[in-house]
Parts: structure tokens; sequence; C-alpha cells
């Protein structure tokens, strides 16, 4: 109930009543998107959005970028890692040639 | 799955266990940490995170699973209403099971009451639409998260004039209670992890009380393994820095200011209770929310007269000092002899996302590795 799931919306069904169709892995339901809606962001221009469902209902549009933010912080964390890494084995090295 | 898998590295997840094992032992001292999320619970049991936090860090498993702190006067009202002659009562699954005073949802549907699992109450309301004869009453549960299709889905049937629809309203509301927690004198807690879908709707500002009166920080979190360790990671940060700030981690679905429409729904349906019962917590002032008067027709509360009924969970039942984190799961006396998810006494082993549940399908390796 809580947890919701990405899918991505791939039709419009009823541009009054805001229904759309959505793809989650495969699997298609009808879902509502007044949520995801509003002026800079018409019914239209929602076909290809990528959203996380609860219940029935589009509650988010998920931010490719943000989703890119987060990951990246974790590839730098790694890469630091890794020459932190570097630096120690060097250092073991380095002390332990004459 | 995209936005799901590249959450689930192995990889990332080592360089974070990495980085939070650093942390930790730079804090030097023992770290609790409160998930207030049910959501945040089943996920950290799924993956085994506990296991893989050094033992310095301790999750403590908030309040935040709706079906569990369901008090067992209102899964009674339901029975109430469902066994009403003429009634087709609609839930989400995860209500089923839940105990009442006398039996479960299940249960009354096994004895014959018209009780159906919907996926969305927008399935309850097209099943009103094609019973126009029957009263349709759809099981309002859940905090912000689920708080707003209930909403629009009332507005629908108000937009439509679908008199024969109501709802059951048992929407509650995070804040107040994780208020309470941080009130309550016997509980030490250094940090929390924040409700990423509560969030979704009602942004972050409602928090901030949390950082700037209480000084404890709070990162709010997605619900894959990879979100739950780089918030875990955060947090530490703060403290290690001497900091207490609302932070977001899971930005690519939480906006700062929250859902606008989602909002504007919850605000013209619903009003806040006086004071909301939640099991094993006890009453707590402005913790749910009811229909305004103007959409009384859709209320289930007033269709049908149920009394609003207090019964005391069973005596030996010990929900309340798990959800409060006073004690872990397993040291319930009734955990796992008398109260199992098969034959569950209190809420916590009900749902998926209830603590004692998760420790008794994943416990095993969570155990062994406090042990190691």
């Amino acid at each position: 109930m809580c947890l919701g799931i990405p899918g991505r919306i791939v039709r419009i069904d009823d541009a009054a009543n805001m229904l759309a169709t959505v793809d989650v892995g495969g699997v298609r339901r009808q879902i509502n998107i007044v949520c995801i809606v509003d002026e800079t962001h018409p019914v239209e221009s929602c076909v290809g959005d990528w959203v996380l469902i609860h219940v029935g209902f589009a509650m988010s549009r998920i931010d490719e970028a943000e989703a890119a933010e987060t990951l990246r912080i974790l590839q730098e964390l790694g890469e630091a890692q890794a020459e932190m890494e570097a630096m120690r084995l060097g250092a073991t090295s380095a002390k332990a040639s004459p | 799955m995209k936005y799901v898998d590249e959450f689930r590295d192995r990889d990332k997840a080592a360089i974070l266990v990495r980085e939070i094992g650093a942390l930790a032992a730079c804090i030097g001292r023992q770290i609790h940490i409160m998930e207030v999320c049910g959501g945040h619970t089943h996920s950290i049991f799924r993956y085994g995170v506990e296991g893989m936090l050094p033992s310095r860090i301790e999750l403590v498993h908030g309040p935040g699973c709706p079906v569990c702190v369901l008090p067992i006067g209102r899964v009674d009202a339901c029975l109430g209403i469902a066994e009403q002659p003429g009634v087709i009562f609609t839930t989400f699954g995860d209500a089923m099971r839940v105990p009442g005073s006398r039996k479960s949802l299940m249960q009354a549907k096994a004895e014959g009451a018209d009780i159906r699992m919907v996926y969305s109450p927008l399935d309850a309301l097209a099943i009103a639409r094609a019973n126009p004869e029957r009263e349709v009453v759809f099981f309002g549960l859940g905090f912000e998260t689920t708080m707003p299709s209930t909403a629009l889905t009332i507005l629908q049937a108000d937009r439509e004039d679908i008199a024969n629809f109501s709802v059951f309203c048992n929407h509650i509301t995070i804040v107040p209670t994780i208020r309470a927690i941080l009130e309550s004198p016997d509980l030490e807690l250094d940090g929390f992890l924040g409700p990423g879908h509560v969030s979704m709707v009602i942004g972050t500002a409602p928090y901030e009380f949390i950082a700037r009166f209480h000084r404890k920080p709070m990162v709010i979190a997605g619900f894959e393994p990879l979100d739950i360790l780089q918030s875990i990671w955060m947090v530490l940060k703060q403290i290690k820095d001497g900091r207490a700030e609302i932070e977001n981690q899971y930005a690519r679905v939480v906006p700062e200011a929250g859902n606008a429409a989602a909002l504007r729904a919850v605000a013209q349906v619903y009003e806040l209770r006086e004071f909301f019962e939640w099991r094993g917590l006890g009453s707590i002032e402005h913790s749910g929310v009811q229909l305004r008067a103007e959409y009384a027709r859709f209320d289930a509360e007033r269709k049908f007269a149920i009394p609003n009924i207090s019964i005391a969970d069973p005596a030996a039942c010990q929900c309340g000092e798990v959800l409060k984190g006073l004690i872990k799961p397993w040291q319930c006396r009734l955990f796992g002899s008398a109260c199992t998810p098969e034959t569950p006494l209190g809420a916590l082993m009900v749902s998926s996302e209830g603590a004692c549940a998760a420790y008794h399908q994943y416990g095993g390796k969570v155990q062994r590795a406090e042990t190691a």
C-alpha cells in the first residue's frame, strides 16, 4: 500500500477525467493522473512520463536528473575509496622498499 | 526495472557500508536511528540492511505502518459495517487479517459477509457504480500517501453523484506522532529516516521542528537498499558534523514543496480529528482526519452510526513497547509462540510492514548478524 511502484504512461485514455494507461514491467493498467498534471505540465505532455504509482494514482513524476545525481554521489564515493585504497597501498609499498 | 535495479547495486552498497563503518567509528558511541515508515522497515528486513551495519548502529522500527497501528475498536467497527445486510465492504488486502476483538475481516468473509479486496479506491467506486442497489463502503486506510487517493475518489463520487458509495475513514497523519515520540521521556534517538512517500505528498517543511526544536537530524529516504544505506550515511554525517537538518535523499520522487494537487484534495475533503487512537501508542491529538460536513453523505461513520468504541489490546501483547523501540520484537513474550504471522495476536505480526512479521520472516539472519 505504501511502497508504490514505478511505471511509464503509455496513453491518455480520458483527458477530462485524467485517466491514463501505464505500463509497469509489461503489465498495463488504467490510473488517475490528476496529481502529476498542472499548468506547466498539461495532460497531453504526460505520455512517456515515468511516474510512481500508489493505489491507482500517479503520485509523483520521477525526476531523471535527481535519480542520476543520487547515483553520481555514490559513484564518486566509490572512486574516492579506490583512490584512498591506492594511496594506502602505495604508502605501504613505499615503506617496505628500502 | 528502471528506477529499481540501479538502486540495488551490490558494489555501491559495499561502498556505502564502508563509509558508514568509518563514520560510526569516528562518532565512537552507540547510535539509535528510527525509521518512521513501515515501508522502510519492510525493505530493511527484506534486504538484510541491519546485518550490513556496524553493531554501534541500531535501527529502531517506528510506528509508520497504518495497518499495525489500527486499534481493535476500529476493526470491530469495520466488521459492524461489513456484516450489515446489503453492504459490500471493500478494503486493501493488507487489512484483511488484522485481528478485531472477535474476528478479522478475513474470518467475517469466510462466514458470508460480502468483503472484497481492492487495489484502489477507484475500484471500490466502480463496484458502487455497478451495484446501485447495494451500499458500497471503502475502508480508507493509510498516511498521507494514500489519503489523497481516497479524497480524489470521494470528489469523483460527488461529481457523479454516486449516493451508494461511502468511506470508513481511518486515515492518519504521521507528524503529530513523531512529535509524541520526541516528547516521550523514555526514548533515546539520535536521528530519523523520514518517510519517503508521505513526504512526496506533504513536502519537507512539516518536519522542520524536528531539527529546529529537538535538534535531531532527519533524512527523507527512498525504499531501495542503496537509498536506505545512503540515508543512514547522511544521518551519520550530520551527527559527526554536529548538524541537525532535514535532508532529502529521495529527491527523484520527493519535491521540497510536496504535491500541490494532492494537498488541495486533502484540504478540501478532510478536517483533523481532535484525537485518534493508535494501537500500542494510545490516543494522539490531531493525528487522524475525518470527512468534512460538506461530504457527510460519503461518510460511513455518519451513514452507519458506528459507536467509537475503544478496546484494550490483549494484556500480554507488547506491540506498544516494540512500536516505541523499547524492546525488540523477539523480546516480546508472545513472539513466535502465541503470536505468529499465521495466527497474529498483535497488529505488528499482521502486515508485511510490521516489525514483528518482518523479524519472523527474515529474522534468523538478522539475529545471527547481531550476535556475531
